[in-house]
C-alpha cells in the first residue's frame, strides 16, 4: 500500500488557528461537528499569535499501548498507525492519562476512547489545510523537509544582510 | 443537529432564564442569525424604547449554519435598538464565539432587563448562569477574556465582551471577541454596558449532528476550493483587508481630512505592502490568522514597531483603521494606524466611527467652530497624530467637553457644538460613513444612503461595480435567482441599473448573515464566489432542510423588510437628514479634487440620485415615501407583524 510509513508533519508556524482541521476530523469520524470529538486540536497563545495543532504521533514505542491492561491497543505497521480495539477496550482511560501529547481522547457522549487513525491513509485535516500546516509525508522525509525549511530561513537572512551591507 | 439549537430568554433584572426550541416554521421563514434577530427585535421591543434602558432587548446569535460543516461559519450577530442612531442596531463579527455558543446548545439569546451589579453570563452545555463581574469591570477587552478563563479555569472558553467604552456607554462602543474581532457599528457595546453586562462566556461540547456528513464534507471541500481559487481571496489572505486600501486610494475613493479630499497623499507608509512588512518583521513570514473554519485567513498579526505602545501585539489593522487613523485625520503613518487600531481593540470601540468623528472635530477646529478652549488646550489640527490618539482615549473615558460630546454620537454632538457643525458631519441615519468616498460611484452612494443600520458598506454594497465587468457577466450575476430585465452598466460612474444591484446585494448579504457565513465567501469582493444558487446544497447537506434559490431570496427580502419595518416604527422618513435615506449635502455640492481622471470633478447628481432611490424603493416594494406597500407585506408573509411566534 502506498501510504505505508507516512506520518503527520505539523508546522505550527504556518497554522492560522482556524480549527477547520478539528471540524472536519469530527465530521469525518462521527458525523457531528464538535471539537471535543476531534483527534487533532489547536492550542493557542492568543496574545502571542501562536497556534499549535496537537495530534497523535503514532509513537514507535507507544505509551498508550504499553499501559493498556486489556491489550486493546496495537500498532498497524501497514498504515503506521496505533489502533484501539473497542471490543477489548475496558474504558479505563489509562491511555488518556499516560499519553504525553494528549492525543488519546475520551468521549463522554459515546463513553469511548478515541484517537487519530490517519483516516485510513487520507487524513482530512491535511486535505482541508490550505496553508499546509498539517502535511502527510513519508516518515523518512520529515527531517530533510525540515532542513530545507531551516535552510530557506538562513538563506533569506543572509540575503537580507547582504542587501543591507550593499 | 443545527436545528435543535435553542433560544434563551434571559432577564437580568429578575435573573429568570427561559429556554425554548426554535420551531421549524420559524426557521423556514427567517432561517437564523441576523434575519431571525430582526424578527425577535421587532417582537420584543416597544416603539420608542430607550436604547440604553432596560427594556431594549439585546439579541445575540449565530447563523443557521454556524459550526456546521460549511465554510467560514464564524459570524456572531448582535442586534438591539441603537443608542447611536435610535434606529436598528446591528453588528456582525467573526472569531470563535458563535460556534462555541452553538456547541453550548444555543443559537439565539434575548437578553432583557438590567443587572443590579456588573455581571456576566456563563453558558455551558445547555445551562446558563449569571455571575458576578465586579472584579473584571474596567478591564480591557482582552484582559476580560483571559480573566474569565482563569476564574473558570478553562482556556477553551470563548467570550463576547465589552471594554471601557461599552461600560462608559459611548454610543458607538463595540462588543468584541478574541484580539480584534469586533461587533462594530451602532453601539451594541453600550447596550451591553447599560445592562451592567460585561461579558457572555461560552463553552460547549455538544454535538451538532450533520444531516448528510459525507456530502457535507465533500461539498465543503468544493466550496473552499472555489473560495481559495479567487485571486481576491488569495491576496486578502496575504495582506488582509489593507489590500483594498492601495487600489481605493490610488483611484480616489478614500475620504481625507474628513471630506475635503478623496485621496490621501504621502501615504506610502500605510500602503498594504508597508504594513505587511511590519507584520513580517515583528511576527515572521507566517503572520495571517483565520476565524473559525475559514481558509481566507485575512487577519494580519503584528506588534507595534515603535512609539509609546511598542511591542504590543494586535491583529489587523483593517482597511477601516487605515482610513480612521490615516486618511481622515491626515496622519498617514504606520505607527499611528497600528497604535490607533490597538487602542480601539483594547477599549472596545468602533474604529470607523471614532476616526470619522475625530476627523469631523478636526475640521470643526479648523473652521473655528470648536476651539482650543473646548478641547482643554489639545491642538486638534489635521495631521496631529498625538492629538488623534489622545482623543481616542478621551472619548472612551468621556474626558472633557468635546470628547464627551463625540461619545454621544455625531448628531447629538452637532447639537452641542452648534453653529453649522452638522453640515460637516458625514453621516447617514446618525452613523458615520466609512472612510470611502462615494462621490464617483453612485451605486455605492445609494448603498450607504439606504443601508438599514445607517451609513454602511456591509449591508448592500455592490463592490464589484468597480471592476467594470462586462454587461453580460453582470446580468448573469444580478439576474439570478430572480430575473432582471432592466439595463445594467459596467461603468461605476453610471446611475443606470445600480438600484437593482444594491437591492440584489442587500438580499445577498442578508442571506449570508442568516446563514452565519462571512461576506468574503459570497459576491462581495469576488464576483465568482458562492451565492443563492449554491446555498441550498450547503443548507441541505448540513441541516436536511430543502430550499430553492428563489425561496432563499424571498427569505432575505422578508428579513430586510423586517429591518425596514423596525426603522419606520422608530421614525425613519425618506428625506430626513438625521433619520432618513439621504446623504450629506457635500456629496452633491463638492466635487472630488483628486484621483483618477474619471474621478476628478465627480459629485453625485442629486436629481438622478433621487430617481435612483425611487427605483430602489420600487424593487423593494416600497411606496414613494419609503413605506412598504400592503401587497409587499402580504407577498412576504409579514402583514401581521409582530406575530409573536417566539
Amino acid at each position: 500500500m502506498e501510504t505505508k510509513d507516512k506520518v503527520l508533519m505539523i508546522n505550527p508556524e504556518k497554522c492560522t488557528g482556524c480549527r477547520l482541521c478539528e471540524l472536519v476530523c469530527a465530521v469525518k469520524h462521527d458525523g457531528a461537528s464538535n471539537p471535543s470529538r476531534s483527534r487533532i486540536r489547536v492550542i493557542k497563545w492568543e496574545m502571542d499569535g501562536v497556534y499549535i495543532p496537537m495530534a497523535c504521533q503514532q509513537c514507535q514505542d507507544a505509551p498508550c499501548m504499553g499501559v493498556c491492561p486489556a491489550g486493546a491497543i496495537s500498532r498497524n505497521d501497514e498504515l503506521n498507525v496505533i489502533e484501539v480495539d473497542h471490543d477489548k477496550c475496558i474504558g479505563c482511560r489509562s491511555c488518556v492519562a499516560i499519553c504525553p501529547f494528549g492525543a488519546m481522547g475520551f468521549n463522554s457522549i459515546d463513553r469511548k476512547v478515541f484517537k487519530c487513525d490517519l483516516c485510513d491513509g487520507d487524513p482530512q485535516c491535511v486535505r482541508f489545510c490550505e496553508v499546509q500546516a498539517v502535511e502527510y509525508v513519508d516518515a523518512d522525509d520529515v527531517a530533510i523537509l525540515k532542513k530545507q525549511d531551516a535552510a530557506a530561513k538562513l538563506h533569506a537572512t543572509s540575503n537580507k544582510v547582504a542587501l543591507k551591507s550593499a | 443537529m443545527a436545528l435543535d439549537r435553542k433560544i434563551a430568554y434571559i432577564d437580568l433584572t429578575t435573573g429568570d432564564v427561559t429556554i425554548k426550541p426554535i420551531p421549524l416554521d420559524v426557521r423556514k421563514k427567517f432561517l437564523g442569525g441576523r434575519g431571525l434577530d430582526a424578527y425577535l427585535l421587532l417582537n420584543h421591543s416597544k416603539k420608542g424604547c430607550n436604547p440604553l434602558g432596560s427594556a431594549n432587548p439585546l439579541i445575540v446569535s449565530g447563523g443557521i449554519l454556524t459550526a456546521t460543516c460549511a465554510s467560514a461559519t464564524a459570524r456572531t450577530h448582535i442586534m438591539a435598538k441603537s443608542p447611536l442612531t435610535g434606529l436598528l442596531g446591528s453588528a456582525n463579527m467573526g472569531g470563535f464565539f458563535a460556534p462555541e455558543m452553538a456547541w453550548a446548545g444555543f443559537h439565539h439569546l434575548v437578553i432583557k432587563g438590567k443587572a443590579k451589579k456588573p455581571s456576566y453570563l456563563f453558558i455551558k452545555n445547555g445551562t446558563i448562569e449569571i455571575r458576578d463581574a465586579e472584579n473584571i469591570w474596567g478591564m480591557t477587552t482582552t484582559d476580560t477574556q483571559w480573566a474569565i478563563q482563569e476564574e473558570l479555569n478553562d482556556q477553551e472558553i470563548k467570550s463576547l465582551v465589552i471594554g471601557p467604552a461599552g461600560e462608559n456607554l459611548v454610543t458607538f462602543a463595540n462588543v468584541m471577541t478574541g484580539i480584534k474581532n469586533a461587533g462594530g457599528r451602532t453601539g451594541m457595546g453600550a447596550v451591553m454596558g447599560s445592562k451592567n453586562l460585561k461579558a457572555i462566556a461560552c463553552r460547549g461540547t455538544m454535538d451538532i449532528k450533520i444531516a448528510h456528513p459525507v456530502d457535507a464534507l465533500e461539498y465543503n471541500k468544493r466550496f473552499i476550493d472555489q473560495i481559495t481559487s479567487a485571486k481576491v481571496n488569495k491576496t486578502q489572505g496575504t495582506l488582509g483587508t489593507p489590500m483594498i486600501w492601495g487600489a481605493t486610494n490610488s483611484w480616489g475613493g478614500v475620504r481625507t481630512r474628513n471630506f475635503q479630499y478623496n485621496q490621501c497623499e504621502y501615504a506610502d507608509d500605510i500602503e498594504p505592502e508597508a504594513i505587511d512588512e511590519i507584520c513580517e518583521e515583528t511576527i515572521g513570514p507566517y503572520h495571517m490568522a483565520g476565524c473559525f473554519g475559514c481558509q481566507v485567513h485575512c487577519r494580519a498579526q503584528y506588534r507595534i514597531p515603535s512609539g509609546p505602545l511598542k511591542g504590543n501585539y494586535d491583529e489587523g489593522p483593517e482597511y477601516t483603521s487605515q482610513g480612521a487613523f490615516g486618511a481622515e485625520p491626515d496622519t498617514p503613518r504606520a505607527e499611528t494606524v497600528l497604535a490607533g487600531n490597538h487602542l480601539v481593540d483594547q477599549y472596545g470601540i468602533d474604529n470607523l466611527e471614532i476616526g470619522s468623528l475625530i476627523s469631523w472635530a478636526m475640521e470643526l477646529y479648523e473652521e473655528g467652530i470648536i476651539t482650543n478652549k473646548d478641547t482643554d488646550g489639545l491642538d486638534l489640527s489635521f495631521g496631529n497624530d498625538e492629538a488623534l490618539l489622545e482623543m481616542v482615549e478621551r472619548i472612551c473615558y468621556r474626558k472633557g467637553k468635546v470628547a464627551d460630546a463625540l461619545a454621544q454620537g455625531g448628531i447629538q454632538a452637532s447639537k452641542i457644538f452648534g453653529k453649522n457643525s452638522f453640515d460637516y458631519l458625514i453621516q447617514v441615519k446618525g452613523m458615520s460613513n466609512l472612510h470611502s468616498d462615494e462621490r464617483a460611484t453612485p451605486a455605492l452612494a445609494l448603498n450607504v444612503a439606504t443601508a438599514s443600520r445607517g451609513s454602511d458598506h456591509l449591508r448592500s454594497r455592490p463592490a464589484i461595480d468597480l471592476y467594470h465587468l462586462p454587461e453580460k457577466v453582470l446580468h448573469k450575476i444580478y439576474g439570478n435567482p430572480v430575473e432582471y430585465k432592466g439595463k445594467l452598466s459596467s461603468e461605476h460612474t453610471e446611475y443606470v441599473g445600480k438600484a437593482w444591484q444594491v437591492f440584489w446585494q442587500e438580499n445577498c448579504y442578508m442571506g449570508v448573515d442568516c446563514l452565519g457565513i462571512c461576506k468574503y465567501h459570497t459576491t462581495f469582493l469576488g464576483a465568482t464566489l458562492p451565492n443563492f444558487e449554491d446555498w441550498p446544497k450547503v443548507l441541505y447537506y448540513n441541516t436536511g432542510l430543502e430550499f430553492t434559490p428563489e425561496e432563499l431570496w424571498d427569505i432575505s427580502e422578508r428579513c430586510n423588510m423586517l429591518e425596514r419595518l423596525f426603522n419606520i416604527r422608530e421614525g425613519l422618513t425618506r428625506d430626513d437628514l438625521e433619520k432618513g435615506d439621504m446623504l450629506n449635502h457635500r456629496y452633491f455640492d463638492e466635487p472630488c479634487r483628486r484621483g483618477a481622471p474619471d474621478v476628478v470633478g465627480m459629485k453625485i447628481d442629486k436629481k438622478r440620485f433621487i430617481k435612483m432611490i425611487d427605483e430602489f424603493y420600487e424593487h423593494k416594494g416600497l411606496d414613494k415615501k419609503g413605506n412598504p406597500k400592503p401587497e409587499t407585506l402580504k407577498r412576504l408573509e409579514i402583514a401581521n407583524e409582530p406575530s409573536h411566534m417566539l
